[in-house]
């Protein structure tokens, strides 16, 4: 029993860091279509600019707020530079255009960090917290509590604001929007930017728990891709319980089957619900009206 | 105008590769090392290592008047993309001796090239099997992961604690330390009872480490890796509040270990280099004077704490360089010859003493056994427990 408890906890750990990438990646494909797959990089940046800042000497939670803004800077660059530009090109491109721009600051952490691995303290300690025969560190707990707050503080966000209605116009029909009078571009943007904080925020909070180092970012952002196919492209509650379902299957693969297998659950997952269920636990079934 | 300005061009190039002529008295030594990637803390000393030393030797003249050049390869860990660079080496570069492989996976992949091209390779991974059976053109510098597994049972018999569990990396390393470590437990009375492996790129080991904690009679967990999975594997295994003694490998030799690992890392046990205690030797000790010589130098110049792996850089390096004023060049045939009976060389891992058999030259003896105590070493002496 301590040892399933121990799974357990071991997969919410993990699980909590691909929901928080999950709800990134939700994000910005609600407002337009398009699969980020730099998001893993934001939370690479979040660390990494934290722990060099730290270096540099100034306190840590002033450095996380600094790599918090520099991260969202970036998310928002990405989007004027990368995919503004390009319009009119389809999903296929845009999302091409991602996975560049993924590269290309997988690229720029390597020369301006370096490539080893990095730690940051954690913030309650690391003395893990006793349950039933099984362990469980506080640093994980924070990031399954922010993980929840992140999400419910979006829906609020996007239920409630006007502005939130805007992104939801967006993403229904963005013709629609404009002729309303809905700056789609900003919108759009502005989603950008929430989703490299949000990607920040997760790469601060996670690296006591699992390091960070400038190559962090591509397993990651695959991982999350499966995360928001398992629980529904396009719902933000969907990201978080498919990235800690993700996390749990890995813990229990990797406890019960082999430790060797535990990377190819997430494909495993993708293939899976792609032949079972197309449109994930919590997504809206595509219909076309003819 | 145009015409004008490409004769100009022409020109300038003709003068430039002109003078770039006169560079021909240089040697090139190639270095292929994992200076990123999961393995960055081994190769990422050993390539500011030798920067350092050539820059050095070159300043007080070369090796009989040749001025060396280090060409300097980044393979990430990859055992393939090291292979590609080896090639380069030889057929572009035109390398006269190789020292790097900082992995023993990427050692592997490059030893048939070095041994078709008949070029010297000085590599500086673990794995016994780089040097048994002895290749012609193949030596090594650091302590193999046999020796590593005989010293920690050496030591975990004197504690009188014979039962173990082993958790491996499933790298080339890990892999060929778990078969060395199980080969020679019969002999030196150890039972290894229990055996889990991790990803070299996995960042929770607490599954694997939960399994081990359940299992019965486990007096004593080794574990045989390099890089930044120890480092996890220690973190992960205090956190589960594991009580039996933790061994690592050399494959931890570094202060970025303790740095990763944290206070996780008090009171883990390993077999390393003489270096790491360079200042608590006795004066008396053959290496002291060559250890303390590199620590300080690589410390006041690179501003980082000094590790068994640039050690061995360091001694690939002057084994290199020794040979080649023995055999006064650089030819390949000649320089291995030399490198072969390289005798009593006193360096950061042992006393090195060669021979055609033995493309090692180290002993037991050559490696210590420290133990982690707040964030440095200490020696564990061999009549002590």
């Amino acid at each position: 029993m301590a040892a399933f408890l121990q799974f357990t906890f071991s997969g919410l750990t993990v699980g909590a860091v691909y929901a928080l990438v999950a709800v990134g990646f939700t994000l910005i494909y609600n407002a337009s279509d398009v699969v980020n797959f730099a998001q893993g990089e934001f939370v690479m940046l979040g660390g990494m600019v934290t722990i060099f800042l730290g270096y540099a000497g100034i306190p840590v939670p002033l450095a996380a707020v600094f790599a918090v803004f520099i991260t969202t800077m970036v998310g928002l660059a990405l989007y004027r530079f990368g995919i503004a530009p390009a319009r009119d090109a389809s999903a296929v491109t845009l999302i091409i255009i991602t996975i560049g721009a993924s590269i290309f600051l997988r690229g720029i952490a390597e020369i301006i960090f370096d490539k080893r691995f990095h730690s940051l303290p954690a913030l309650f300690g690391s003395d893990p917290i006793r349950i039933g025969g099984a362990s469980i560190l506080p640093q994980t707990v924070i990031v399954l509590a922010s993980a929840l707050l992140i999400v419910c503080l979006l829906w609020a966000f996007i239920g409630r604001t006007l502005y939130g209605k805007a992104v939801v116009a967006t993403s229904s029909n963005r013709m629609a929007a404009t002729l309303v009078g809905i700056n789609t571009r900003t919108i759009v943007g502005a989603c950008f930017a929430i989703s490299a904080a949000i990607g920040a925020i997760a790469g601060v909070l996670v690296t006591p728990i699992t390091l960070t180092s400038y190559n962090v970012g591509t397993l990651l952002a695959l991982k999350g891709f499966a995360a928001i196919m398992l629980g529904g492209i396009g719902s933000a509650m969907g990201a978080v319980v498919g990235g800690v379902l993700l996390g749990l299957f890995e813990a229990f693969a990797a406890g019960y089957l082999s430790a060797s297998y535990k990377d190819a659950v997430a494909f495993v997952v993708i293939l899976a619900v792609l032949f079972a269920m197309p449109q994930g636990l919590f997504g809206k079934r595509m219909v076309e009206r003819v | 105008m145009m015409q004008k300005i490409a004769i100009a061009a022409l020109l300038i190039g003709l003068a430039v590769s002109g003078t770039a002529g006169s560079a021909t008295a240089q040697v090139k030594v190639g270095a292929v090392l994992s200076a990123s990637g999961p393995a960055s803390f081994l190769g990422d000393p050993e390539r500011k290592t030798l920067d350092l030393y050539v820059e050095d030797i070159n300043r007080q003249g070369g090796v009989n008047g040749q001025k060396l050049q280090l060409v300097i390869y980044d393979d990430g860990g990859d055992a393939n993309a090291a292979r590609t660079f080896a090639t380069r080496l030889v057929e572009e570069d035109k390398v006269a001796a190789m020292v790097g492989g900082t992995t023993t996976g990427t050692t592997l992949a490059m030893i048939p090239v070095f041994e078709d091209a008949q070029i010297p390779f000085i590599s500086l991974a673990g794995a016994v099997q780089i040097i048994e059976p002895v290749r012609k053109w193949v030596f090594k510098t650091p302590h193999t992961d046999r020796m590593a597994c005989e010293k920690i049972f050496d030591d975990l018999k004197r504690r009188k604690l014979t039962t173990v569990a082993l958790i491996s990396g499933t790298d080339a390393f890990g892999k060929s330390m778990r078969d060395q470590c199980v080969a020679v437990a019969p002999k030196a009375g150890i039972t290894i009872a229990y055996e889990e492996t991790y990803g070299p790129a996995d960042s929770d080991m607490t599954p694997q480490l939960t399994k081990i904690k359940a299992a019965t009679g486990i007096q004593a967990v080794v574990c045989a890796g390099f890089g930044q999975g120890p480092a996890i594997v220690t973190r992960n295994y205090r956190q589960l509040g594991i009580e039996y003694p933790l061994y690592q490998s050399h494959g931890v030799a570094s202060k970025q270990f303790v740095g990763l690992a944290g206070a996780a890392a008090n009171g883990v046990r390993l077999p390393a280099a003489a270096l790491l205690v360079a200042n608590k030797l006795p004066d008396s000790d053959r290496q002291k004077p060559v250890v303390v010589g590199y620590q300080n130098t690589f410390e006041t110049k690179t501003g980082q704490s000094v590790s068994t792996f640039g050690g061995h850089a360091y001694d690939g390096l002057m084994i290199l360089v020794e040979a080649a004023k023995r055999a006064g060049g650089f030819d390949s045939g000649k320089l291995r010859d030399e490198i072969e009976r390289t005798k009593t060389y006193v360096g950061t891992g042992g006393v090195v003493t060669m021979s055609p058999s033995d493309h090692l030259g180290l002993d037991l003896s050559a490696f210590r056994l420290l133990e982690i105590k707040d964030g440095d070493w200490i020696m564990i002496p061999d009549s002590a427990s």
